[in-house]
């Protein structure tokens, strides 16, 4: 009986190990961003469609705002779209788009035929800014609290059911006008 | 077969295969002025993980994002960065995940513990078994006497 004892134990903790390693393999659904608790990196881009205005992050300091990465190129972003036109039209926090890497002709038409649920969208030719959030795929959404500090990282298409559970509980919470 | 004969294709022939086996390298064709400074580029480029083909480096993963994260390491190089500094640059925006060697922290320390305790346990097991068999040698000897007297 006693010899089973340490091959088993050995066994079970080896198990357990490569559990925990299946669990927290990097997946791209489960991939929590370096920037939490963090203060957002400070930006400042040409407006798509203004190319004379300058969209500041440091404007919008003092408030809650949500960033949502896109490109006309991603296809996830077209699935999300619905989602963020609904969002946009709770009107509960500024929705910033970062057009990550995309030609400002194809970023105007998508918008001028889909809807444009962003209250800004800036442009990220290059795509520094999308690096300095630590944005690894479109469609990539960040919360970034009234510190300025980034709450929340969402990659892949946004959902009602992730609005509600990860962004909107984040908002303080509104009283009645 | 008369093909095969013709000296020009015999030459030709290895060269296409040489240079189709290039194409396939030429994802990053980077180059830069000083030859240490590409050294230290490529070195890091093939250290770093690309984000979105997780099992590839930035070297040699044609991504968008690859190709801008390798503009970043020219740059910094150039700009005269340490590569600490330039893998420091990338963890703060990736998280540790972006390195394959994976620092040696308390969240990681087992992975780098586990191969060293695995080995140990295991020669702690082999040399417990020839004790034990050595004693057993000790004690009863007469069979092996036995043997080598049959040889």
């Amino acid at each position: 009986m006693n010899r089973f004892i340490v091959p088993v134990v050995v066994f079970l903790v080896v198990a357990g190990v490569l559990y925990i390693g299946v669990r927290h393999s990097p997946d791209k659904s489960t991939m929590v961003s370096a920037l939490l608790g963090k203060p957002a990196p400070a930006f400042e881009l040409p407006v798509l469609g203004a190319a004379d205005r300058q969209f500041r992050s440091a404007d919008l300091a003092g408030q809650p705002w949500v960033m949502n990465v896109w490109g006309t190129w991603c296809a996830e972003c077209r699935v999300e779209h619905e989602a963020l036109l609904a969002i946009a039209r709770e009107n509960r926090v500024p929705l910033v788009g970062l057009n990550w890497k995309d030609d400002d002709e194809s970023a105007l038409q998508w918008l001028a035929q889909l809807g444009n649920p962003y209250s800004v969208t800036a442009v990220d030719k290059e795509g520094r800014t999308a690096i300095d959030f630590g944005v690894y795929g479109a469609p990539e959404t960040f919360f970034i609290d009234a510190a300025g500090l980034v709450q929340y990282r969402h990659v892949g298409a946004m959902t009602k059911e992730v609005w509600e559970r990860e962004f909107l509980s984040r908002l303080p919470q509104r009283g009645l006008p | 077969m008369k093909l095969a004969r013709n000296w020009r294709v015999r030459l030709v022939a290895p060269l296409v295969v040489v240079a189709l086996s290039m194409a396939v390298h030429a994802v990053d064709i980077t180059v830069l002025p000083d030859p240490v400074l590409q050294e230290r580029y490529d070195a890091l480029t093939q250290e770093l993980r690309c984000m979105q083909c997780m099992n590839n480096s930035i070297a040699d993963s044609p991504v968008g994002l690859a190709s801008d994260l390798r503009r970043d390491v020219k740059e910094q190089l150039i700009a005269g960065k340490t590569d600490d500094e330039i893998r420091a640059y990338m963890v703060n925006r990736y998280g540790n995940v972006i390195l394959f060697t994976p620092p040696m922290d308390s969240s990681a320390a087992w992975v780098w513990l586990l191969p060293l305790v695995a080995v140990i346990g295991g020669l702690f097991v082999g040399i417990r078994i020839v004790r034990r068999r050595s004693k057993l040698v000790d004690t009863d000897d007469s069979a092996v006497e036995a043997e080598d007297t049959n040889r």
